[in-house]
């Protein structure tokens, strides 16, 4: 799956490690419940730790571990499923997450607006195709409705300096 | 009512583009149909049985003549030459091409009115009372709610794929006449000491699993409005369940965690975001209040002598008494045009009779036009001396049968003729109803009446909430329909209790008929309506008489 | 990624696969040929369960013509198929209501 950032493929640095095993040097992903059950021993790594969190889970408790956390990645198992949505408002405008925050799974171009609204700034796009129409697609709206903290002026700001 | 600014406008040509490339990417097979569908359907394009449908809102019941004339015009390019107005304040037009629709949208985007989140698993459009701004009883006008919603809710990041669609309805008169209670979110303006605030009312719908809306806040103050949307809606879209199509809706999560459990979450979810950028000031309630242009209403005395004179027609009076209404400003009448004329399909208007109204209400009505729940049209503004004309003008387009709120006002979906989920046709049998309670005066001695009749389990004609509610059913591929009692729509929503096994698609209008005649019957006086009568006398008599003859 | 395809169907009389065309919606039936004809009296028509589960897995997989293909039992006289139903009648032959009374 290539991974675009900043509408660039680049290389993805993290390795998936699974719930169990040991881990291997470098910057990994490890799921949620590793996380929780070893996360004072992987903070001490030291080397960057990305989790991979499940679109069921409440992530509020990340919150204990986000000063370690360089990576979250969050789940759209089918793009019509979204909770991940929610997830990445909270921790992005809740809990203050600064690092990388990535969209894994059914990740299609006709969403990532919707996407960086909410605060993702990663996305392991599905199809190849739509690679090249992604910064078509994060231009495809000037006008936006609703304060999120992508920091986009709402049409209420833009009324609000015209009058 | 609200006119588009350049910001509203950019949005709007912004989206049919962004529609435009999704439907040519469909048809070359770049996006493939699963991908397709939930962006159709998020702007109203449904698949039904013949072609595909195109559901346009009409934002909280209110259009302009102009927006009605671009109505008619795309039942005439892109249709029939005909559309259906629907119970959710929007119109469908039923023969539309997917190739031809984002021109059908961009002209329909001209004028300020669109398909945008009339379907798909995120937030519908907003409906309201088709009499607000006009009816004395209003505390306030609730429409620029319904367009500060309308806004926070177009597009929203967060809540566009919810677990299922999402409705919202508001009202702020005594009246309910937007059935808040079965609703995913109803909100009721009410007052407190100085302060205007809304009863905020959450889990109602109807569907296969009926529920009656619970009250989780009794007092939101408006400037709270947004952020404690927007709290209910986090705590839905990250723990309504998404494993069973049938259990998704907001009414199921309420009913498995319970209204206290549930409010607990919206209020810890709202606590956070309360004093957030979501909180509302004068300033914001301005903003959008400037772009509501309400007519200039003429300084004139109630009841003029015209309108007295013409009263002595019988005819004329009839309607008068069935369709006029009182009207906030002295002088002025809120007039109901019924869409439901003997035999023909309820909700149903031809491009001809759409343009006729606009004409209407450009001539006596401040060129505003009114949908109302019940598949009607309402003119708001009406000056009581032009009534008599009105009348006549009305009649001539053959929108001047005086039964509205009568038994042959009947909601019905759009059922098998048209479409895919149904086990019943709806509208041949409101046809039939509507033939045999044709003669005005056993109509009017009959008094207020609701029969509403749903194809299908899923109930968009409401039928739960009828005075008779009609299901159809289908055994070994036959029509049968059942028959629910007593239902009702109103702030004291009840649910109608079914009163025995489906009856055939021969025999229902007869069942009918002798359900009407029991009441007839029996009520104490003609005082007694027939839904009063059937909570006096309970199902059993009318059971009794509907299967008699059988 | 089209639909996936079916594994199972159970038919209970001649059937026919029936869909709505792409770009218009129009009701179209799968023919022998694997092509897409308006005329249900074209259709081809399966007799066997697993003749059905053909023609549906080939109507799937040819999405981008037509969509929302469906299993539909028929009639069948001198070899061609009919509405067997009201549902298919219906689309055949368009709503039950009245047109000039829509008009
Ligand atoms: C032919 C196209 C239509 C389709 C495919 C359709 C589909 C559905 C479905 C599946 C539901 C059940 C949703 C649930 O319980 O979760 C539903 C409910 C509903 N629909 Fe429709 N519908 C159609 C036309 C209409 C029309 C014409 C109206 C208005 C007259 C309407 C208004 C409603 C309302 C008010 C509800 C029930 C209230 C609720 O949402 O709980 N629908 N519709
Ligand atoms: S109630 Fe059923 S038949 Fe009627 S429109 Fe809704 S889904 Fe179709």
């Amino acid at each position: 799956m290539p991974l675009v950032k900043n509408g660039a493929v680049v290389p993805d640095p993290f390795t998936v490690v699974e719930a169990e095993g040991p881990l291997p040097e470098g910057a990994v992903t490890v799921p949620l419940a590793r996380l929780l059950a070893e996360g004072a021993d992987l903070a001490g790594r030291n080397s960057p730790l990305g989790v991979a969190v499940p679109n069921t889970a409440d992530v509020r408790e990340l919150a204990p571990h986000l000063p370690h956390l360089s990576l979250v990645v969050l789940d759209f198992p089918k793009f019509r499923d979204g909770r991940a949505y929610s997830q990445a408002r909270l921790l992005r405008e809740r809990l203050g997450f600064t690092g990388e925050l990535r969209a894994r799974g059914n990740v299609l171009r006709d969403q990532v607006l919707f996407m960086v609204r909410c605060g993702f700034d990663a996305f392991e796009i599905e199809k190849a195709d739509d690679i090249p129409a992604f910064a078509k697609a994060l231009a495809t709206y000037s006008i936006f409705y609703q304060p999120t903290g992508d920091g986009r002026p709402t049409v209420a700001s833009l009324r609000a300096g015209h009058a | 009512m609200y006119v588009y600014d350049e910001f509203d406008r950019a949005f709007l040509g912004e989206r049919v583009d962004d529609f435009r490339d999704q439907v040519t990417r469909r048809l070359s097979g770049e996006l493939n149909e699963e991908e397709f569908k939930p962006l159709r359907l998020m702007n109203g394009v449904y698949l039904q049985l013949h072609a595909y449908m195109l559901r346009v809102c009409i934002p909280y019941g209110t259009l302009a003549s102009n927006q009605l004339r671009a109505l008619a015009s795309v039942a005439r390019r892109y249709d029939k030459g005909y559309g259906h107005f629907t119970t959710r304040q929007n119109i469908q037009f039923n023969w539309i091409k997917l190739s031809e629709l984002p021109d059908a949208m961009a002209e329909l985007a001209a004028v300020g009115i669109h398909g945008i989140q009339t379907s798909g698993n995120c937030i519908r459009n907003t409906t309201t009372d088709p009499w607000a701004g006009a009816t004395p009883e209003e505390i306030e006008d609730p429409r620029l709610y319904a367009e500060v919603i309308r806004q926070w809710s177009t597009n929203h990041p967060e809540f566009t794929f919810l677990p299922r669609k999402f409705k919202i309805a508001i009202t702020a008169a005594k009246h309910d006449r937007a059935a808040i209670r079965v609703h995913d979110i109803g909100l009721r303006l009410h007052r407190r000491g100085d302060e205007t605030g809304f009863e905020v009312i959450v889990g109602g719908g109807l569907g296969r699993t009926p529920f009656v809306g619970k009250t989780i806040r009794d007092f939101l103050p408006k400037e709270d409005l947004l952020s404690y949307l927007e709290a209910i809606l986090r705590v839905y879209n990250s723990g309504g369940r998404r494993d069973n199509i049938y259990k998704a809706r907001i009414k199921i999560q309420v009913h498995e965690v319970g209204t206290e459990e549930f409010s607990r979450r919206v209020d810890e979810e709202w606590a956070q975001i309360r004093e957030g950028a979501l909180r509302l000031d004068e300033a914001a309630f301005d903003a959008i209040r400037d772009r509501f242009v309400n007519p200039a209403f003429e300084a004139l005395d109630d009841a003029p002598a015209a309108l007295a004179e013409a009263l002595k027609n019988p005819d004329f009076a009839r309607w008068h008494a069935n369709s006029v209404g009182p009207h906030k400003v002295p002088g002025h009448a809120i007039v109901t045009i019924s869409l439901k004329p003997v035999g023909k399909p309820p909700g149903d208007a031809t491009a001809d009779q759409m343009d006729g109204v606009a004409d209407l209400a450009d001539t006596f009505a401040y060129g505003e036009i009114r949908v109302a729940h019940e598949q009607n049209l309402t003119l708001p503004h009406v000056r009581q001396k032009d009534l008599p004309e009105l009348w006549r003008r009305l009649d001539a387009l053959g929108l001047a049968t005086p039964n509205v709120g009568l038994i042959s006002d009947i909601i019905a979906c759009p059922g098998l003729d048209y479409c895919s989920l149904a086990n019943t046709r709806s509208i041949p049998l409101a046809q039939r109803l509507t033939e045999r309670f044709a003669d005005p005066e056993r109509i009017a001695d009959i008094g207020r009446m609701h029969i509403n009749i749903s194809g299908c389990i899923n109930a968009c004609g409401h039928h739960h909430v009828g005075h008779i509610g009609i299901l159809g059913v289908e055994k070994k591929e036959q029509e049968f329909y059942q028959v629910t009692l007593g239902g009702k729509g109103n702030l004291k929503t009840r649910l109608g209790e079914l009163i025995g096994p489906a009856v055939s698609e021969e025999e229902v209008v007869d069942v009918i008929e002798r359900i009407v005649d029991t009441y007839l019957d029996l009520r104490e006086s003609p005082k007694e309506t027939f839904i009063a009568a059937v909570q006096r006398l309970g199902l059993d008599p009318f059971k009794e008489r509907a299967y008699a003859a059988r | 990624m089209t639909s996936p395809l079916q594994q199972k169907l159970k038919i209970t009389g001649p059937t026919a696969v029936t869909a709505n065309r792409l770009a218009d919606g129009v009701v179209v039936w799968l023919t022998a040929a694997h092509g897409w004809s308006t005329h249900i009296g074209e259709a081809a028509v399966a007799t066997t369960s697993e003749a059905a589960l053909a023609l549906l897995n080939a109507a799937h997989a040819d999405e981008n013509h037509a969509v929302g293909a469906y299993a539909a039992r028929v009639a069948v006289e001198d070899g061609r198929a009919s509405p067997a139903n009201l549902r298919e009648r219906i689309r055949v032959d368009g709503p039950t209501i009245a047109f000039d009374a829509a008009a």
